[in-house]
């Protein structure tokens, strides 16, 4: 009798404050960054960048899973964009 | 009648909500622990202020997952009062039993300070006692009390009254100025669609003795008292 392994993946993950919403960390980051004499940048976001290693069937499993995870956790629905970065195995 | 005081590892104003309930309020209080998974026989449940899990990953999103709140969340679907302060806000906020949510402070910094509250609506059960349009002094303390929700929900809120509080001026005027964190429509407190669930920033909880500075959060847990014991 043979035995399915799952394989374990490497999943980074990005999240951050929706666009056009006021991000008070990034706009002082922002600022900080004109005082340094970037005069070109834009804009700037602060949000959180996670690395979940999870056992899944294949890479695209794994993509979904964490996606869920954004979705029910990780990220706040209100207020935050996430975006899968790379999966990658463990 | 007894208030059940929901202890996160991190709350720290559960003795502060005790002793306004049992000392100042004189009413029956216990505290519930977060892995917990009976209300023991609680009529209200209060979600008091504190950094509920080192506010990990966002303030009040792993608190909701605490065994204890599916009690809670059981009894708000039941009708019962919960009343979420602070990071009890946050944490009602995450687990879907209020709208919205609430941002760090537009200003970055955490405000510690005694704010001006108009009280914006009387008929619910946590505000019974005191005037419409009425003012009170009601201290903050807070890093992420930015009330933020979509433009469709704060139109459903502000329609349906469901505005409990906001920040005003010694006037009582809604102004910029007056709102400490950058919250929208400057909205302090608020409560779910049934009514039964309020949220606020503002710590009621610490203005129940004027020796203290204020009393003026005495009259919340006064009207939740009439409400469910009438």
């Amino acid at each position: 009798m043979s035995h399915y392994r799952m394989s374990r993946y490497r999943v980074a993950v990005h999240i951050v404050p929706r666009r056009g919403l006021l991000d008070p960390q990034g706009k002082a980051v922002s600022d900080a960054l004109h005082t340094l004499g970037f005069a070109g940048v834009r804009d700037v976001r602060v949000g959180r960048h996670l690395i979940v290693e999870t056992d899944a069937d294949t890479p695209d499993a794994a993509d979904r899973l964490v996606r869920s995870m954004c979705e029910r956790l990780l990220a706040n629905p209100v207020t935050e964009d996430f975006e899968i970065a790379t999966v990658s195995p463990a | 009648m007894k208030f059940g005081i929901v202890t996160f590892p991190g709350s720290n104003c559960d003795y502060d909500a005790y002793h306004a309930v049992v000392d100042a309020l004189g009413e029956e209080a216990t505290y519930l622990w977060h892995k917990d998974h009976d209300l023991q026989g609680a009529d209200i449940v209060v979600l008091p202020g504190g950094f509920s899990y080192g506010d990990y990953l966002r303030a009040g999103a792993i608190a909701r997952f605490s065994p204890i709140m599916r009690e809670v969340v059981a009894h708000a679907e039941r009708g019962g009062p919960v009343v979420a302060i602070c990071n009890g806000f946050q944490i009602a906020c995450e687990a879907g039993l209020l709208p919205g949510t609430l941002l760090r402070n537009q200003e970055l910094k955490f405000s510690c300070q005694t704010v001006r509250l108009r009280v914006e609506q009387t008929d619910t059960p946590f505000t019974s006692a005191y005037q419409t349009g009425q003012v009170i002094r009601i201290p903050i303390a807070h890093g992420e009390g930015r009330y933020t929700a979509d433009a469709a929900v704060l139109e459903r809120l502000e329609g349906n009254g469901l505005v409990v509080f906001r920040y005003v001026d010694a006037g009582g005027e809604v102004t910029p100025a007056a709102n400490p964190n950058g919250s929208a429509l400057n909205i302090g407190g608020i409560v779910s669609e049934r009514g039964n669930v309020l949220g606020m920033m503002p710590h009621p909880e610490r203005a129940v003795d004027t020796l203290l500075g204020s009393a003026d959060g005495l009259p919340l847990f006064e009207s939740i008292v009439a409400r469910v014991g009438a």
